[in-house]
């Protein structure tokens, strides 16, 4: 393996194993998901969901639990010194960027693996439509992953760090959250998984995925500087 | 040493707002379909390409920022980018009105580009709380670049979203191969979207101005007080000078 690629690893496997052993986003990330239903369940007075509906309290719901996990994301690296560490070390800032993303990603998938079914069951008909949702669930949150990392690692390092990330992070996610539901819709379709525009919408995530995973390898150097 | 030239600048600027506004009160034809309140048009549209363009070219001196290492170069993004905030103020604010008038409703979600428009200013809103809460002015103006560049690459991204989620209400003025507008409206137009570009340069160079003048004063003021090198600098913004 290249430096880059072992730093990579090692960084990754770090984050996965200090989460399996503190738990300190994931069982919150879940917790809040699901309360939050609950609380839909009664702000909207449903039983069940299809369509529009549907998809906005999904994404909602999601997009609110992913803040949880990008705000915990570089907190432990600032308290116990891992940016100076990773600063001495000799190898590609890229790789951080990386291996953080992914260990975020690993949050949102991890999370939506239990929420999204739990979701399925309060509200959906049938759950014919998941198979297909796993396909922008992917892309929305390898989109959340990059500008997540992006964002929170500058967060980390402000006076108001709690509040930074979802302050910038909310309107930054707003086309991708646009494209989520736009291809999520007919998919909770009452009559059973539409696919209208479905490829189009993908195209659009897969676009936005692209420019900010480009952009947070970019300018991630100069975000370490110092 | 920004105030050079800022007095031509500045006439050029009146000379130039009062041509157009004569323009659009004397010359331009009435619309036949909205009448009066189309004028605003010659307002709202050449106010928004610039807040655009400015939001675009804060992005481009945050390159030159983060390239160059040059503290000079974030002024400039700060700066461009706090002044195209203000004049999407304005936009919003006579989008709206011209909403009412031609459409009925202060604010209709159907329109794409007011969508579009606000999701934009509210990303560039929270470039202030982002750029404050930085305390470290070397780090600030670092990330304050790039944010900009960030926001810069959502723009285009926004609108396209936006746009394919929406139906197309908004007249598209410019779509047909002759510009679909009539010469003089046309003429009107361009002459206002000068004198709006111009308000906005003669703008971001009086702030840099002036942001360079108190920086100056308070590198005097701490030279008198205190001999000693000092670092530091405006939390806010970055002197230039």
């Amino acid at each position: 393996m290249t430096p880059s690629r072992t730093a990579f690893a090692a960084i990754l496997a770090k984050d996965l194993r200090a989460e399996l052993r503190s738990l300190q986003s994931l069982p919150a990330m879940g917790l809040f998901a699901v309360t939050t239903f609950v609380i839909f369940r009664f702000g909207l007075d449903r039983t069940s969901l299809s369509g529009s509906l549907a998809a906005g309290v999904l994404w909602a719901t999601l997009l609110f639990a992913a803040l949880l996990g990008v705000n915990r994301l570089w907190v432990a690296e600032r308290e116990e010194g891992g940016f100076d560490a990773i600063r001495l070390a000799p190898i590609d800032r890229g790789a951080l960027f990386a291996a953080k993303a992914a260990a975020l990603l690993a949050y949102l998938l991890a999370l939506e693996l239990v929420v999204v079914p739990v979701f399925a069951l309060f509200f959906l008909d049938s759950a014919t439509a998941l198979d297909p949702l796993v396909a922008v669930l992917a892309l929305a949150d390898l989109g959340l992953a990059a500008t997540g990392t992006l964002v929170s690692s500058m967060a980390v390092h402000s006076r108001a760090r709690d509040l930074l990330g979802p302050l910038v992070l909310l309107p930054l996610v707003v086309p991708l959250m646009i494209a989520a539901t736009g291809a999520s819709e007919p998919l909770l379709a009452a009559g059973g998984p539409g696919y209208h525009r479905f490829g189009t919408w993908l195209a659009v995530l897969s676009l936005y995925d692209l420019i900010f995973l480009l952009l947070g390898w970019a300018v991630f150097d100069f975000l370490l500087e110092d | 040493m920004y105030g050079k030239g800022l007095k031509p600048l500045s006439i050029a600027t009146v000379v130039a707002i009062l041509a157009a506004f004569s323009l659009v009160f004397f010359y331009a034809p009435l619309d036949a379909d909205q009448g009066f309140i189309q004028k605003i048009f010659y307002l709202h549209v050449p106010l928004a390409i610039t807040a655009l363009v400015g939001f675009v070219v804060g992005g481009v001196f945050a390159v030159a920022h983060l390239r160059s290492g040059n503290r000079k170069w974030d002024a400039y993004s700060y700066v461009s980018i706090h002044m195209s905030v203000i004049f999407g103020v304005a936009v919003l604010v006579t989008g709206s009105i011209w909403a009412k008038a031609s459409w009925g409703h202060w604010w209709v979600w159907e329109e794409p580009t007011l969508v579009s428009f606000l999701i934009v200013f509210l990303m560039y809103a929270t470039y202030y709380p982002f750029r404050y809460a930085i305390e470290d002015p070397e780090r600030q103006a670092r990330y304050s670049s790039v944010f900009a560049i960030m926001a810069g690459a959502f723009v285009p991204l926004n609108f396209m979203a936006v746009r394919m989620a929406q139906s197309l209400v908004h007249p598209r003025v410019f779509a047909t191969a002759n510009g679909g507008l009539p010469g003089s409206m046309m003429f009107t137009f361009l002459v206002c979207l000068a004198a709006v570009a111009l308000l906005w340069v003669t703008l971001v160079k009086l702030e840099l101005t002036a942001k360079s003048a108190s920086g100056q004063l308070k590198r005097l003021r701490r030279a008198l007080d205190a001999p000693a090198p000092g670092g530091g600098g405006s939390r806010i913004a970055p002197e230039v000078g």
